[in-house]
Protein backbone atom coordinates (compact mmCIF):
# COMPACT_ATOMS: atom_id res chain seq x y z
CA UNK A 1 0.00 0.00 0.00
CA UNK A 2 1.48 3.21 -0.69
CA UNK A 3 0.68 6.17 1.08
CA UNK A 4 -1.44 8.51 -0.74
CA UNK A 5 -0.49 12.25 -0.95
CA UNK A 6 -2.50 13.97 1.16
CA UNK A 7 -4.60 17.53 -0.35
CA UNK A 8 -3.29 20.01 2.23
CA UNK A 9 -7.06 21.26 3.87
CA UNK A 10 -7.93 24.68 5.24
CA UNK A 11 -8.50 24.10 9.22
CA UNK A 12 -9.07 20.97 11.02
CA UNK A 13 -12.77 19.35 10.30
CA UNK A 14 -15.56 21.78 11.96
CA UNK A 15 -18.29 21.13 14.86
CA UNK A 16 -21.42 23.31 15.31
CA UNK A 17 -22.00 24.28 18.56
CA UNK A 18 -24.79 25.59 20.82
CA UNK A 19 -23.43 27.77 23.01
CA UNK A 20 -24.90 27.04 26.42
CA UNK A 21 -23.44 29.55 29.00
CA UNK A 22 -21.40 32.21 29.34
CA UNK A 23 -20.20 33.22 32.32
CA UNK A 24 -18.34 36.58 33.16
CA UNK A 25 -15.73 35.87 35.59
CA UNK A 26 -14.40 39.33 36.17
CA UNK A 27 -13.60 42.55 34.78
CA UNK A 28 -11.77 41.60 31.44
CA UNK A 29 -12.16 37.61 31.34
CA UNK A 30 -15.29 35.67 30.25
CA UNK A 31 -15.87 31.99 30.21
CA UNK A 32 -18.01 30.51 26.95
CA UNK A 33 -19.16 26.80 27.09
CA UNK A 34 -20.27 25.01 24.24
CA UNK A 35 -22.37 21.89 23.41
CA UNK A 36 -23.55 20.28 21.00
CA UNK A 37 -27.13 21.17 19.25
CA UNK A 38 -28.19 17.67 19.51
CA UNK A 39 -26.41 16.84 22.93
CA UNK A 40 -23.79 14.15 21.00
CA UNK A 41 -20.64 14.11 23.06
CA UNK A 42 -17.88 15.77 21.64
CA UNK A 43 -14.77 14.09 20.32
CA UNK A 44 -11.76 13.87 23.17
CA UNK A 45 -9.50 15.87 23.13
CA UNK A 46 -6.19 15.96 25.37
CA UNK A 47 -5.06 18.94 28.06
CA UNK A 48 -3.11 21.72 26.48
CA UNK A 49 -5.12 21.08 22.90
CA UNK A 50 -6.87 25.11 21.63
CA UNK A 51 -9.86 25.07 19.27
CA UNK A 52 -10.25 28.09 16.59
CA UNK A 53 -14.08 29.58 16.88
CA UNK A 54 -15.42 31.05 13.60
CA UNK A 55 -17.41 34.13 13.98
CA UNK A 56 -19.43 35.80 11.34
CA UNK A 57 -19.03 39.37 12.26
CA UNK A 58 -20.74 41.67 9.86
CA UNK A 59 -20.11 40.18 6.65
CA UNK A 60 -16.13 39.32 7.79
CA UNK A 61 -15.47 35.91 9.42
CA UNK A 62 -13.10 35.57 12.38
CA UNK A 63 -11.27 33.25 13.30
CA UNK A 64 -9.49 33.16 16.78
CA UNK A 65 -7.73 30.26 18.40
CA UNK A 66 -8.82 29.40 21.94
CA UNK A 67 -7.46 27.01 24.05
CA UNK A 68 -9.91 24.62 25.41
CA UNK A 69 -10.16 24.36 29.57
CA UNK A 70 -12.80 21.94 30.36
CA UNK A 71 -12.33 19.03 31.88
CA UNK A 72 -10.98 16.88 28.99
CA UNK A 73 -13.00 14.07 31.04
CA UNK A 74 -16.29 15.79 30.29
CA UNK A 75 -17.12 14.94 26.87
CA UNK A 76 -20.83 16.89 27.31
CA UNK A 77 -18.85 20.72 27.05
CA UNK A 78 -16.12 22.34 25.56
CA UNK A 79 -15.35 25.50 27.68
CA UNK A 80 -12.42 28.77 26.53
CA UNK A 81 -12.21 31.49 28.50
CA UNK A 82 -11.82 34.84 26.83
CA UNK A 83 -9.68 38.39 27.77
CA UNK A 84 -11.45 40.96 26.46
CA UNK A 85 -8.79 43.10 24.25
CA UNK A 86 -9.93 46.32 23.55
CA UNK A 87 -7.00 47.26 21.52
CA UNK A 88 -7.08 43.66 19.14
CA UNK A 89 -7.92 42.87 16.25
CA UNK A 90 -11.92 42.56 17.57
CA UNK A 91 -12.67 38.42 17.87
CA UNK A 92 -12.44 38.56 21.54
CA UNK A 93 -14.98 41.95 21.99
CA UNK A 94 -17.19 40.30 19.26
CA UNK A 95 -17.17 37.58 21.96
CA UNK A 96 -17.63 39.46 24.59
CA UNK A 97 -20.37 41.88 23.22
CA UNK A 98 -22.23 39.72 21.07
CA UNK A 99 -22.57 35.96 22.20
CA UNK A 100 -24.98 35.36 24.33
CA UNK A 101 -26.28 31.66 25.65
CA UNK A 102 -28.34 29.89 22.79
CA UNK A 103 -26.00 31.18 19.80
CA UNK A 104 -25.24 29.01 17.42
CA UNK A 105 -21.16 28.70 16.72
CA UNK A 106 -18.89 26.68 14.39
CA UNK A 107 -15.50 25.63 16.17
CA UNK A 108 -12.68 23.84 14.76
CA UNK A 109 -11.97 20.05 16.30
CA UNK A 110 -9.35 20.38 19.12
CA UNK A 111 -5.87 20.44 18.18
CA UNK A 112 -3.07 20.13 20.32
CA UNK A 113 0.32 22.15 20.17
CA UNK A 114 1.12 22.08 24.14
CA UNK A 115 0.08 18.56 24.98
CA UNK A 116 1.37 16.75 28.85
CA UNK A 117 4.34 14.98 28.18
CA UNK A 118 3.55 11.93 30.26
CA UNK A 119 6.67 10.58 30.43
CA UNK A 120 7.43 13.50 32.84
CA UNK A 121 8.10 12.38 36.76
CA UNK A 122 5.88 15.89 38.09
CA UNK A 123 4.65 18.86 35.71
CA UNK A 124 5.49 22.65 37.12
CA UNK A 125 3.30 25.09 35.57
CA UNK A 126 4.01 28.64 34.93
CA UNK A 127 1.18 31.00 34.12
CA UNK A 128 0.91 34.12 32.97
CA UNK A 129 -2.69 35.97 33.50
CA UNK A 130 -5.07 34.53 31.02
CA UNK A 131 -1.84 31.94 30.08
CA UNK A 132 -4.00 30.53 33.00
CA UNK A 133 -6.65 27.99 30.50
CA UNK A 134 -4.81 25.69 28.99
CA UNK A 135 -3.85 24.71 33.03
CA UNK A 136 -7.06 24.51 33.91
CA UNK A 137 -7.38 21.21 31.26
CA UNK A 138 -4.12 19.62 32.55
CA UNK A 139 -4.86 19.99 36.16
CA UNK A 140 -8.09 18.52 35.48
CA UNK A 141 -6.37 15.49 33.32
CA UNK A 142 -3.09 15.31 35.79
CA UNK A 143 -5.57 15.07 38.70
CA UNK A 144 -7.48 11.95 37.12
CA UNK A 145 -4.58 10.24 36.51
CA UNK A 146 -2.76 10.77 40.21
CA UNK A 147 0.56 12.75 38.68
CA UNK A 148 2.31 14.87 40.58
CA UNK A 149 2.04 18.58 39.58
CA UNK A 150 2.29 21.91 41.02
CA UNK A 151 1.16 25.71 39.39
CA UNK A 152 2.95 28.73 39.68
CA UNK A 153 0.46 31.98 38.89
CA UNK A 154 1.10 35.23 38.40
CA UNK A 155 -1.51 38.11 37.45
CA UNK A 156 -1.94 41.60 37.72
CA UNK A 157 -3.80 41.84 41.05
CA UNK A 158 -6.82 40.08 43.26
CA UNK A 159 -9.51 41.21 41.13
CA UNK A 160 -8.15 40.03 37.70
CA UNK A 161 -6.71 37.16 39.10
CA UNK A 162 -8.69 34.78 37.04
CA UNK A 163 -9.69 31.69 38.49
CA UNK A 164 -6.97 32.02 41.33
CA UNK A 165 -9.39 31.66 44.10
CA UNK A 166 -11.00 28.96 42.95
CA UNK A 167 -8.07 26.80 41.99
CA UNK A 168 -6.20 28.10 45.14
CA UNK A 169 -9.35 26.65 47.54
CA UNK A 170 -9.85 23.58 45.35
CA UNK A 171 -5.65 22.06 45.51
CA UNK A 172 -4.25 24.07 48.51
CA UNK A 173 -0.33 23.98 48.71
CA UNK A 174 -0.25 22.87 44.95
CA UNK A 175 -1.54 26.60 43.48
CA UNK A 176 0.95 29.47 44.13
CA UNK A 177 -0.33 32.54 43.13
CA UNK A 178 1.94 35.95 42.86
CA UNK A 179 0.56 39.24 42.39
CA UNK A 180 2.29 42.35 40.22
CA UNK A 181 0.57 45.33 42.53
CA UNK A 182 2.43 43.17 46.20
CA UNK A 183 5.51 43.26 43.71
CA UNK A 184 5.36 39.50 43.82
CA UNK A 185 7.23 37.35 41.21
CA UNK A 186 7.85 33.88 40.20
CA UNK A 187 11.02 32.58 42.00
CA UNK A 188 11.81 30.87 39.01
CA UNK A 189 15.70 29.96 39.63
CA UNK A 190 15.25 28.56 43.25
CA UNK A 191 11.77 26.98 41.46
CA UNK A 192 13.97 25.16 38.37
CA UNK A 193 16.49 24.01 40.80
CA UNK A 194 14.81 22.12 43.40
CA UNK A 195 12.73 19.79 41.00
CA UNK A 196 12.91 16.00 41.11
CA UNK A 197 14.97 13.76 37.80
CA UNK A 198 12.27 14.02 34.86
CA UNK A 199 10.51 17.41 36.11
CA UNK A 200 9.05 19.11 33.15
CA UNK A 201 8.39 23.08 32.87
CA UNK A 202 5.29 24.23 30.93
CA UNK A 203 4.57 28.39 30.45
CA UNK A 204 1.89 30.23 28.79
CA UNK A 205 2.08 33.91 29.02
CA UNK A 206 3.15 36.87 27.31
CA UNK A 207 6.20 36.61 25.11
CA UNK A 208 9.13 38.20 28.04
CA UNK A 209 7.59 35.29 30.50
CA UNK A 210 8.47 32.75 27.61
CA UNK A 211 11.60 33.79 26.72
CA UNK A 212 12.74 34.37 30.48
CA UNK A 213 11.65 30.85 31.40
CA UNK A 214 13.32 29.09 28.49
CA UNK A 215 17.02 30.87 28.87
CA UNK A 216 16.63 30.42 32.50
CA UNK A 217 16.12 26.91 32.37
CA UNK A 218 18.80 26.26 30.07
CA UNK A 219 21.03 28.03 32.45
CA UNK A 220 20.05 25.83 35.30
CA UNK A 221 21.12 22.62 32.91
CA UNK A 222 17.35 22.04 31.83
CA UNK A 223 17.39 19.66 28.89
CA UNK A 224 15.07 21.84 26.16
CA UNK A 225 13.02 19.10 25.89
CA UNK A 226 12.08 19.42 29.41
CA UNK A 227 10.59 23.02 28.56
CA UNK A 228 7.65 23.33 26.84
CA UNK A 229 5.59 26.98 25.79
CA UNK A 230 2.54 27.85 23.98
CA UNK A 231 2.18 31.49 22.45
CA UNK A 232 -0.64 32.48 20.11
CA UNK A 233 0.64 35.45 18.40
CA UNK A 234 -1.97 37.47 16.77
CA UNK A 235 -1.62 39.12 13.35
CA UNK A 236 -0.36 42.74 13.05
CA UNK A 237 -1.91 45.18 11.27
CA UNK A 238 0.83 46.79 8.67
CA UNK A 239 0.83 48.37 4.96
CA UNK A 240 -1.29 47.19 2.93
CA UNK A 241 0.48 44.83 0.02
CA UNK A 242 -0.47 42.72 -3.05
CA UNK A 243 0.20 38.98 -3.62
CA UNK A 244 0.14 37.30 -6.87
CA UNK A 245 -1.07 33.62 -6.20
CA UNK A 246 0.02 31.25 -9.15
CA UNK A 247 -1.74 28.31 -8.22
CA UNK A 248 -4.60 30.19 -7.88
CA UNK A 249 -4.21 32.36 -10.98
CA UNK A 250 -5.07 35.66 -8.90
CA UNK A 251 -3.97 38.52 -7.71
CA UNK A 252 -5.09 39.84 -3.91
CA UNK A 253 -4.46 42.63 -1.89
CA UNK A 254 -4.12 42.32 1.74
CA UNK A 255 -5.93 45.17 3.79
CA UNK A 256 -4.17 46.73 6.54
CA UNK A 257 -6.27 45.12 9.28
CA UNK A 258 -6.31 41.59 8.01
CA UNK A 259 -3.33 38.77 7.62
CA UNK A 260 -2.46 37.43 4.51
CA UNK A 261 -4.21 34.45 5.49
CA UNK A 262 -7.48 36.16 5.63
CA UNK A 263 -6.96 37.97 2.77
CA UNK A 264 -6.48 34.58 1.20
CA UNK A 265 -9.76 32.97 2.60
CA UNK A 266 -11.94 36.31 2.08
CA UNK A 267 -11.00 35.88 -1.86
CA UNK A 268 -11.87 32.46 -1.70
CA UNK A 269 -8.86 30.58 -1.75
CA UNK A 270 -8.11 27.52 0.38
CA UNK A 271 -5.52 27.70 2.49
CA UNK A 272 -4.42 25.53 4.96
CA UNK A 273 -4.11 26.32 8.67
CA UNK A 274 -4.65 24.95 12.30
CA UNK A 275 -3.52 27.49 14.96
CA UNK A 276 -3.47 30.72 12.96
CA UNK A 277 -1.31 31.43 15.39
CA UNK A 278 1.92 31.07 13.95
CA UNK A 279 2.67 27.87 15.79
CA UNK A 280 2.08 25.01 13.96
CA UNK A 281 3.50 25.19 10.74
CA UNK A 282 0.46 24.10 8.73
CA UNK A 283 0.40 27.18 6.44
CA UNK A 284 3.68 26.93 5.36
CA UNK A 285 3.77 28.62 1.96
CA UNK A 286 6.47 28.79 -0.71
CA UNK A 287 7.63 31.56 -2.06
CA UNK A 288 7.86 31.51 -5.92
CA UNK A 289 9.60 34.99 -6.29
CA UNK A 290 9.67 38.15 -4.50
CA UNK A 291 11.23 41.83 -4.61
CA UNK A 292 11.18 43.69 -1.24
CA UNK A 293 11.50 42.43 2.41
CA UNK A 294 9.82 39.90 4.84
CA UNK A 295 8.08 40.35 7.99
CA UNK A 296 8.17 37.39 9.51
CA UNK A 297 6.99 36.89 13.01
CA UNK A 298 6.05 33.30 13.31
CA UNK A 299 7.79 30.99 15.87
CA UNK A 300 8.07 28.22 12.97
CA UNK A 301 10.35 28.39 10.69
CA UNK A 302 14.09 28.82 11.51
CA UNK A 303 16.18 31.68 11.41
CA UNK A 304 18.09 30.80 7.95
CA UNK A 305 14.52 30.01 6.46
CA UNK A 306 13.31 33.36 7.19
CA UNK A 307 16.38 34.69 6.01
CA UNK A 308 16.04 32.73 2.63
CA UNK A 309 12.84 34.65 1.04
CA UNK A 310 11.68 31.09 0.18
CA UNK A 311 8.95 30.43 2.66
CA UNK A 312 6.28 32.70 4.13
CA UNK A 313 3.75 31.48 7.36
CA UNK A 314 0.66 33.41 5.76
CA UNK A 315 -0.91 33.71 9.48
CA UNK A 316 0.64 36.29 10.99
CA UNK A 317 3.61 37.27 8.65
CA UNK A 318 3.52 40.13 6.42
CA UNK A 319 5.57 41.61 3.66
CA UNK A 320 6.72 45.25 2.37
CA UNK A 321 7.70 45.94 -1.22
CA UNK A 322 7.16 45.68 -4.78
CA UNK A 323 5.98 42.48 -5.71
CA UNK A 324 5.03 39.08 -4.03
CA UNK A 325 4.33 35.52 -6.05
CA UNK A 326 3.47 32.74 -3.82
CA UNK A 327 2.71 29.32 -4.79
CA UNK A 328 -0.86 28.88 -3.75
CA UNK B 1 43.07 7.62 16.90
CA UNK B 2 39.79 6.20 19.07
CA UNK B 3 37.03 7.72 16.95
CA UNK B 4 35.14 5.92 14.43
CA UNK B 5 32.48 7.19 12.06
CA UNK B 6 29.92 5.10 11.79
CA UNK B 7 28.35 4.70 7.98
CA UNK B 8 24.40 6.34 7.80
CA UNK B 9 22.22 3.70 8.50
CA UNK B 10 18.47 3.16 9.56
CA UNK B 11 16.66 5.53 11.63
CA UNK B 12 16.24 3.06 14.47
CA UNK B 13 20.33 3.06 14.85
CA UNK B 14 21.70 5.31 17.58
CA UNK B 15 24.11 7.72 16.57
CA UNK B 16 26.29 9.60 18.58
CA UNK B 17 27.79 13.30 18.63
CA UNK B 18 30.98 15.01 20.59
CA UNK B 19 30.53 16.17 24.12
CA UNK B 20 30.66 19.68 24.83
CA UNK B 21 30.45 21.19 28.27
CA UNK B 22 26.76 22.39 29.06
CA UNK B 23 25.55 24.51 32.22
CA UNK B 24 24.65 22.60 34.94
CA UNK B 25 23.61 22.44 38.48
CA UNK B 26 25.74 18.95 38.74
CA UNK B 27 27.69 16.85 36.12
CA UNK B 28 27.48 13.29 35.17
CA UNK B 29 30.23 11.70 33.46
CA UNK B 30 30.14 8.19 32.67
CA UNK B 31 32.97 6.22 30.07
CA UNK B 32 34.39 3.15 29.49
CA UNK B 33 37.69 2.12 27.70
CA UNK B 34 39.08 4.52 25.52
CA UNK B 35 36.13 6.80 26.34
CA UNK B 36 37.89 8.07 28.65
CA UNK B 37 40.05 10.63 25.91
CA UNK B 38 36.13 12.29 25.11
CA UNK B 39 35.61 13.39 28.84
CA UNK B 40 39.57 14.63 28.95
CA UNK B 41 38.62 16.46 25.82
CA UNK B 42 35.52 17.45 27.56
CA UNK B 43 37.79 18.54 30.57
CA UNK B 44 40.04 20.71 28.10
CA UNK B 45 37.23 22.26 26.56
CA UNK B 46 35.65 23.11 29.41
CA UNK B 47 39.16 24.63 30.95
CA UNK B 48 39.39 27.82 29.36
CA UNK B 49 35.63 28.72 29.79
CA UNK B 50 34.15 26.84 32.73
CA UNK B 51 36.56 26.13 35.27
CA UNK B 52 33.60 24.52 37.83
CA UNK B 53 32.75 21.94 35.57
CA UNK B 54 34.87 19.33 37.00
CA UNK B 55 34.53 20.40 40.88
CA UNK B 56 30.32 19.75 39.82
CA UNK B 57 31.79 16.62 38.26
CA UNK B 58 31.15 12.73 39.46
CA UNK B 59 33.25 10.32 37.15
CA UNK B 60 32.23 7.28 36.71
CA UNK B 61 34.89 5.30 34.74
CA UNK B 62 35.28 1.57 33.82
CA UNK B 63 39.09 0.64 32.06
CA UNK B 64 38.07 -2.68 30.87
CA UNK B 65 41.07 -3.94 29.24
CA UNK B 66 42.80 -0.61 28.74
CA UNK B 67 43.54 -1.37 32.56
CA UNK B 68 45.59 1.86 34.60
CA UNK B 69 45.93 4.28 31.24
CA UNK B 70 43.81 6.46 31.60
CA UNK B 71 42.80 6.38 35.01
CA UNK B 72 45.65 8.65 36.60
CA UNK B 73 44.72 11.18 34.09
CA UNK B 74 41.29 11.04 35.27
CA UNK B 75 41.95 11.33 38.39
CA UNK B 76 43.69 14.42 37.64
CA UNK B 77 41.17 16.48 36.06
CA UNK B 78 39.99 16.56 40.59
CA UNK B 79 36.44 15.57 40.00
CA UNK B 80 34.22 16.09 43.30
CA UNK B 81 33.35 12.27 43.12
CA UNK B 82 35.80 9.24 40.80
CA UNK B 83 34.59 5.82 40.37
CA UNK B 84 36.47 3.20 38.82
CA UNK B 85 35.06 -0.24 38.23
CA UNK B 86 35.06 -3.44 36.77
CA UNK B 87 32.10 -3.47 34.97
CA UNK B 88 29.02 -2.02 34.03
CA UNK B 89 27.27 -4.46 36.50
CA UNK B 90 29.17 -3.43 39.27
CA UNK B 91 28.92 0.27 38.31
CA UNK B 92 24.96 -0.17 38.38
CA UNK B 93 23.90 0.33 41.90
CA UNK B 94 26.02 3.36 42.33
CA UNK B 95 24.69 5.01 39.06
CA UNK B 96 21.05 4.52 40.32
CA UNK B 97 22.29 5.83 43.97
CA UNK B 98 23.25 9.09 42.01
CA UNK B 99 20.16 9.46 39.92
CA UNK B 100 17.62 9.04 42.84
CA UNK B 101 19.71 11.94 44.64
CA UNK B 102 19.89 14.29 41.57
CA UNK B 103 17.53 16.99 40.73
CA UNK B 104 16.66 18.89 37.14
CA UNK B 105 19.68 20.59 36.29
CA UNK B 106 22.29 17.52 36.11
CA UNK B 107 24.11 17.15 32.70
CA UNK B 108 24.92 13.66 31.60
CA UNK B 109 28.08 12.89 29.44
CA UNK B 110 28.36 9.57 28.50
CA UNK B 111 31.50 8.25 26.01
CA UNK B 112 32.80 4.64 25.15
CA UNK B 113 31.29 1.82 23.58
CA UNK B 114 28.04 1.63 22.15
CA UNK B 115 27.32 -1.44 25.29
CA UNK B 116 28.19 1.29 27.43
CA UNK B 117 26.14 4.37 26.47
CA UNK B 118 22.51 2.56 25.80
CA UNK B 119 22.82 0.59 29.19
CA UNK B 120 23.45 4.20 30.75
CA UNK B 121 20.66 5.39 28.57
CA UNK B 122 18.04 2.66 29.40
CA UNK B 123 19.08 3.93 32.94
CA UNK B 124 18.67 7.34 32.93
CA UNK B 125 15.80 7.14 30.40
CA UNK B 126 14.26 5.27 33.54
CA UNK B 127 14.90 7.67 36.01
CA UNK B 128 13.02 10.35 33.55
CA UNK B 129 15.85 11.87 31.36
CA UNK B 130 14.64 10.94 27.88
CA UNK B 131 17.53 9.53 24.78
CA UNK B 132 17.83 13.32 23.20
CA UNK B 133 18.73 14.88 26.36
CA UNK B 134 21.98 13.56 26.94
CA UNK B 135 25.47 14.11 25.19
CA UNK B 136 27.25 11.18 23.89
CA UNK B 137 30.21 10.48 22.37
CA UNK B 138 31.48 7.20 20.31
CA UNK B 139 35.18 6.09 21.44
CA UNK B 140 36.71 2.55 21.27
CA UNK B 141 35.51 -0.56 19.96
CA UNK B 142 32.88 -0.94 17.84
CA UNK B 143 31.58 -3.71 18.94
CA UNK B 144 27.87 -4.63 20.00
CA UNK B 145 25.57 -5.62 22.52
CA UNK B 146 23.47 -8.33 20.75
CA UNK B 147 20.08 -9.76 21.52
CA UNK B 148 19.44 -12.80 20.12
CA UNK B 149 15.85 -12.34 18.72
CA UNK B 150 15.06 -15.90 19.03
CA UNK B 151 16.11 -17.15 22.44
CA UNK B 152 16.30 -13.24 24.30
CA UNK B 153 19.82 -14.21 25.43
CA UNK B 154 22.11 -11.29 25.51
CA UNK B 155 25.91 -11.42 24.17
CA UNK B 156 28.12 -8.88 24.69
CA UNK B 157 30.88 -7.22 22.32
CA UNK B 158 29.90 -9.28 19.36
CA UNK B 159 32.71 -8.42 16.63
CA UNK B 160 32.09 -10.39 13.80
CA UNK B 161 28.52 -10.64 11.68
CA UNK B 162 27.62 -13.35 11.63
CA UNK B 163 28.09 -14.59 15.10
CA UNK B 164 26.70 -17.75 17.58
CA UNK B 165 24.27 -16.90 20.25
CA UNK B 166 26.54 -17.54 23.39
CA UNK B 167 23.40 -18.98 25.12
CA UNK B 168 21.13 -20.92 22.52
CA UNK B 169 23.65 -21.31 19.78
CA UNK B 170 21.94 -20.24 16.90
CA UNK B 171 24.24 -18.76 14.29
CA UNK B 172 23.38 -14.98 14.31
CA UNK B 173 23.11 -11.98 11.55
CA UNK B 174 24.10 -8.83 13.21
CA UNK B 175 21.23 -6.24 12.39
CA UNK B 176 20.89 -2.35 12.67
CA UNK B 177 17.68 -2.69 14.17
CA UNK B 178 17.64 -1.53 18.12
CA UNK B 179 16.09 -1.56 20.96
CA UNK B 180 16.67 1.28 23.53
CA UNK B 181 14.86 -0.49 25.98
CA UNK B 182 17.27 -3.52 26.09
CA UNK B 183 20.26 -0.97 25.04
CA UNK B 184 20.70 -3.98 22.17
CA UNK B 185 21.02 -4.51 18.94
CA UNK B 186 19.21 -7.58 16.99
CA UNK B 187 20.12 -10.83 16.13
CA UNK B 188 18.99 -12.90 13.26
CA UNK B 189 18.92 -16.36 12.51
CA UNK B 190 21.07 -16.33 9.52
CA UNK B 191 20.56 -20.13 8.18
CA UNK B 192 16.95 -20.51 9.29
CA UNK B 193 16.11 -21.90 5.68
CA UNK B 194 19.38 -23.85 4.89
CA UNK B 195 20.66 -24.79 8.32
CA UNK B 196 24.62 -24.73 8.08
CA UNK B 197 25.10 -22.37 5.50
CA UNK B 198 26.44 -19.74 7.03
CA UNK B 199 28.64 -17.19 5.43
CA UNK B 200 32.36 -17.53 6.70
CA UNK B 201 32.40 -14.34 9.66
CA UNK B 202 33.69 -10.84 9.00
CA UNK B 203 34.82 -8.27 11.46
CA UNK B 204 32.21 -5.44 12.00
CA UNK B 205 33.12 -2.16 9.47
CA UNK B 206 36.00 -3.76 8.22
S1 LIG C 1 -1.64 28.41 10.86
FE1 LIG C 1 -0.29 27.63 12.32
S2 LIG C 1 1.58 28.57 11.73
FE2 LIG C 1 0.16 29.51 10.43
Amino acid sequence: MSAAPQKAKAGAEKIDVVVSAVVPINELVTRFEFQRPDGAPFPPFSAGAHTVVEMKDKGRTRLNPYSLMSDPADAGTYAISVRRDDQGRGGSLYLHRHVKPGDRLTITYPVNLFPVDLRGRKHVFLAGGIGITPFLAMIAQLETLGARWELHYSVRNEALGTYADQLTARHPGKVHVYYDDRKQAIPLGDLLDGQPLGTHVYVCGPKGMIDWVHRTAADHGWPDAHVHSEEFLAPQPGKPFEVRLCKSDMTILVGENESLLEAMERCGVEAPFLCRGGACGQCETDVVEHDGTFIHRDHWLEEDQQASGTKIMPCVSRFVGKALVLDR
Amino acid sequence: MSKFQFPQSIASRPVYGTLAPRPGKAHLMMADAEGAEALLDLAAQAGARDSGLMAKAHILYLPRQTGEAFVDRLRALNPAQFYVGPSFDAALPRLRRVLSDAHMGLQVYLAGTEGLIGRAAAELAAAGIPVGSVQTEHRGSVARRMQCVHCKGITEDVITDPFVCAHCGLNLFVRDHYSRRLAAFQGVCIDAEDPGNVPEPVELYR
